[in-house]
């Protein structure tokens, strides 16, 4: 695994896809893997007595994945500096959450990536995501 | 902030006023620390989360790679920060670092008035250096905003925003701003038995009545010019050709394609599950108009589509005029 240089990364180039197919495994794993024990993760009951569907993703998983997919593309020694991330519909065990990002901006040695996280009800996260790359 | 009109629902009308107070209070008060991290920093929880999310990083997993690396040590994920001090299965679950803190009150006060849903709207993330192992960041909690009451496609409700600062070392590590909506529960559909009012009804006028009595009789009505006989859709007051004010009506025969259309995902809207396809729909009589498309999925409209006008209750009062396929 490689990580990018500054000079090989410009300002509009797509990140590769990403789709994560959402098993039952996947939502339950992530949650507890993040320490969050609120049974709308965990217990597809709990979660219908609230009115989901089904157990869904938590928000620090979002996250994670986020941070995942910007450095599945950037490599192991890019340096991330922030995420912020727009919260929207649920992302549902059961569903395909597909990752889609564009470079949009670079400064003061940092880009900054442009990333929406979409499952079939619309967008589960949209948001950017900062990263340093090493100058060579 | 300014005081504004007493959130409907609500008996206390002072409530907001309340509620004001209490936030500003907690906002002046400033950080309040919370428990540090139970465990520190380590490599069986790194693990877990990389092989849980598909992280295949080896500079959070393997020392060697790591001991290589930029770091020169092994590191955890920047976005596991909040994981350090999740309560875990002991505290309260799915309130993480509110213990004690300055947001708890707020949220009692919106629950005990009624504001019991919640969903979060943000969460941003600022890493000032990646941790260590052995590292057992402390978390500072402090209130920031409070904004509400505000309609919203879940009811109304108020937006609570908050920031968490990780110190380690007696240094700040990471900086998170949450942002959540705590809103009415009440006024969302809540299972599809119950036929709760639509909110969208349309403005039913002297110039659209003959369209809406016809729709509630299953006809598919378009004004017409009494004078010059022309055709007209929406309906208005006057006939834009003759200037005539007299107006009649034919029934139109209920078919029609799609000229044009758009597949609507966000922002949601209250009586409909998106995404779904709203299209400008041609009549063989010469007008069009704008309806959804149902049952058939919004990734196969397309235009010149068939379509035929359905007409389907969406509550005990209105009936709606929607177009479905047509076989030809």
């Amino acid at each position: 695994m490689r990580t990018l240089t500054e000079d090989e990364v410009q300002v509009g180039v797509a990140l590769p896809e990403l789709v994560i197919d959402l098993t039952p495994t996947t939502v339950v794993s992530t949650a507890l893997a993040t320490m969050d024990f609120t049974p709308v993760h965990h217990d597809p009951a709990s979660a219908r007595a609230q009115g989901s569907k089904d157990v869904f993703l938590n928000i620090l998983t979002t996250m994670g994945l986020v941070e995942r997919y910007v450095t599945d593309w950037a490599g192991p020694e890019a340096l991330i500096r922030g995420i912020n991330v727009k919260l929207g519909v649920p992302a549902y065990a059961g569903d395909r959450l597909t990752f889609t990002g564009t470079v949009v901006g670079r400064e003061n040695g940092e880009f900054t990536v442009e990333v929406r996280g979409r499952v079939s009800l619309g967008d589960h996260a949209s948001g950017t995501v900062r990263v340093a790359l090493p100058d060579r | 902030m300014t005081a504004a009109n007493p959130p409907a629902g609500v008996p206390d009308p002072d409530f907001h006023e309340r509620l004001t107070a209490l936030a500003e209070k907690r906002m002046a008060a400033g950080e309040v620390y919370g428990e540090a991290a139970a465990d520190p920093v380590n490599l069986p929880m790194i693990r877990h989360w990389a092989a849980a999310m598909g992280d295949a990083n080896p500079l959070h997993t393997d020392a060697e790679a790591a001991a290589a690396g930029v770091h020169g040590e092994i590191v955890a994920p920047p976005a596991m920060i909040q994981v350090w001090t999740m309560p875990g299965l002991a505290g309260p679950a799915g309130r993480p670092e509110s213990a004690g803190s300055p947001i708890d009150d707020v949220l009692a006060a919106l629950d005990a008035a009624g504001y019991t849903g919640v969903v979060a709207t943000n969460c941003e993330q600022t890493y000032d250096r990646y941790l260590r192992l052995g590292e057992r960041p402390v978390p500072a909690t402090r209130l920031t905003g409070l904004s509400g009451p505000k309609r919203t496609a879940l009811g109304e409700g108020y937006f609570v925003t908050w920031n968490v600062t990780w110190y380690s070392e007696g240094e700040r590590v990471a900086e998170m701003l949450f942002r959540v909506l705590k809103f009415h529960p009440g006024e969302r559909k809540t299972t599809p038995d119950t036929r709760q009012p639509y909110p969208l009804g349309p403005a039913v006028n002297d110039d659209t009545a003959f369209f809406w009595e016809g729709v509630a009789r299953g006809e598919l009505r378009i004004q017409r010019c009494a004078d010059c006989g022309e055709l007209r859709h929406p309906p208005g007051p006057v006939c834009p050709s003759c200037r005539s004010a007299g107006r009649t009506y034919v029934v139109a025969s209920g078919e029609g394609e799609v000229y044009s259309y758009v597949v609507h995902h966000n922002p949601p809207i209250p009586g409909w599950e998106t995404p779904f396809a709203v299209a400008v729909v041609q009549l063989p009589e010469g007008v069009r108009i704008v309806g959804a498309v149902v049952d058939c999925a919004p990734a196969e409209v397309g235009i010149g589509m068939p379509l035929r006008v359905t007409y389907r209750q969406k509550d005990d009062n209105l009936i709606l005029p929607l177009w479905v396929p047509r076989e030809t």
